[in-house]
């Protein structure tokens, strides 16, 4: 083994995670190179320096804070709760139905009324054909079409 | 028997809160000892652990054991601690055209409670609390991805198949991360290296 592939082998073998043939491979390796033998020790001294740091413990609030966050988050609702609608939704809906029941009942109750007097006259189409304000509108409308037309030019 | 992780997380995942508190319980130290050491501030490595925990109990039902629980969550840490690295290191390079940092406030952190009636010889204390620091500071150093690698692989004690998993690279990558680490932090400590060496 050659000490660029001790690279990535070094520090697998100085906290034993080495498979026991890459082990043996990398002791007999050491056995004849001083320069990666130091570098193992070295590297040895480094993992062993990184246990001096103590551990800190949680504040004592910490648990209670996490809960309470937890606590805070709403509930998760299944696809079914799309179809319950909520207390205030629900109630607002029937006031809505409700209202336009009682328009539509009160509308109904009082349509328009037309006089009596009046149907012979707008059934008879004579009487309607020769009513004047009528003729003078069928005559106006191609003046206003001209009109239109020389604006357009 | 202790129910394992896997199991607790399915048990959350139908409804158990109880077994949420047992993971809780189970990983809140190694998640804040993890979290500090990275962002170097213990009131942000807090709040980070408590999103960290939010986020697995927000995920609980979508949760499938397709991958080991502590990489999973080491993975949302790892996450949000770099994440948070960044912003940290933009909010110094602001703070620090107008206000030079001059003094380490977290540096008292780690100290323990009774000094006296566990170091006597207090000059031995002295030495070790600057030990600490420079091991600290040689840490705090490194590049965010091979801090954190330095971290899950040294104190979390995970397979090389799981850091790399979490950061999102082979494990040949790892390997590689690992040792310029290693070789980033043997320089660092040398003086410490040396007196180990001798002893």
């Amino acid at each position: 083994m050659s000490c660029s592939r001790m690279e990535s082998k070094i520090l697998g073998y100085v906290d034993g995670r080495l498979k026991e043939g890459e082990r043996l491979e990398m002791e007999k390796h050491l056995s004849t190179c001083g320069a990666c033998q130091l570098r193992v020790n070295e590297f040895r001294s480094v993992h062993a320096l990184l246990d001096e740091l103590p551990m800190i413990e949680p504040s004592a609030a910490f648990d209670l804070r996490v809960r309470a966050r937890v606590a805070a988050e709403p509930a998760k609702q299944s696809w079914w709760a799309w179809f319950t609608p909520s207390p205030r939704v629900a109630f607002a809906a029937s006031m809505l139905l409700l209202a336009t029941v009682w328009v539509g009942r009160y509308s109904m109750s009082d349509p328009p009324q037309i006089d009596q007097a009046d149907i012979p006259v707008l059934e008879n189409y004579d009487v309607i054909s020769s009513f004047e304000p009528l003729t003078e509108l069928s005559q106006a409308e191609p003046a206003d079409n001209a009109d239109q037309q020389s604006q357009d030019m | 028997m202790a129910r394992s992780d896997v199991q607790l997380m399915l048990d959350v995942k139908a409804g158990d809160e109880q077994s949420f508190a047992l993971l809780l319980h189970r990983y809140r130290r190694p998640l804040v000892n993890f979290l500090y050491r990275m962002v170097r501030n213990r009131e942000q490595a807090e709040d980070l652990a408590q999103e960290v925990f939010l986020r697995v109990y927000r995920a609980r039902e979508d949760y499938v054991p397709s991958a080991k629980f502590t990489t999973w969550l080491f993975r949302i840490a790892t996450n949000l601690a770099l994440n948070s690295v960044r912003d940290n290191r933009y909010q110094r390079m602001e703070i620090s055209l107008d206000a030079p940092v001059t003094a380490d406030a977290e540096d008292g952190d780690e100290k323990t409670l009774d000094v006296a009636e566990k170091h006597p010889n207090i000059e031995q204390h002295l030495v070790e609390d600057v030990q600490r620091k420079m091991i600290r500071h040689a840490i705090e150093k490194l590049p965010e991805k091979q801090r954190a690698a330095v971290l899950l692989h040294k104190y979390q004690e995970l397979d090389y198949g799981e850091i790399s998993k979490i950061l999102d690279c082979s494990e040949s990558a790892l390997k590689s991360l690992l040792f310029r680490a290693y070789e980033t932090l043997r320089v660092e400590l040398a003086p410490l290296v040396a007196q180990r060496a001798r002893q």
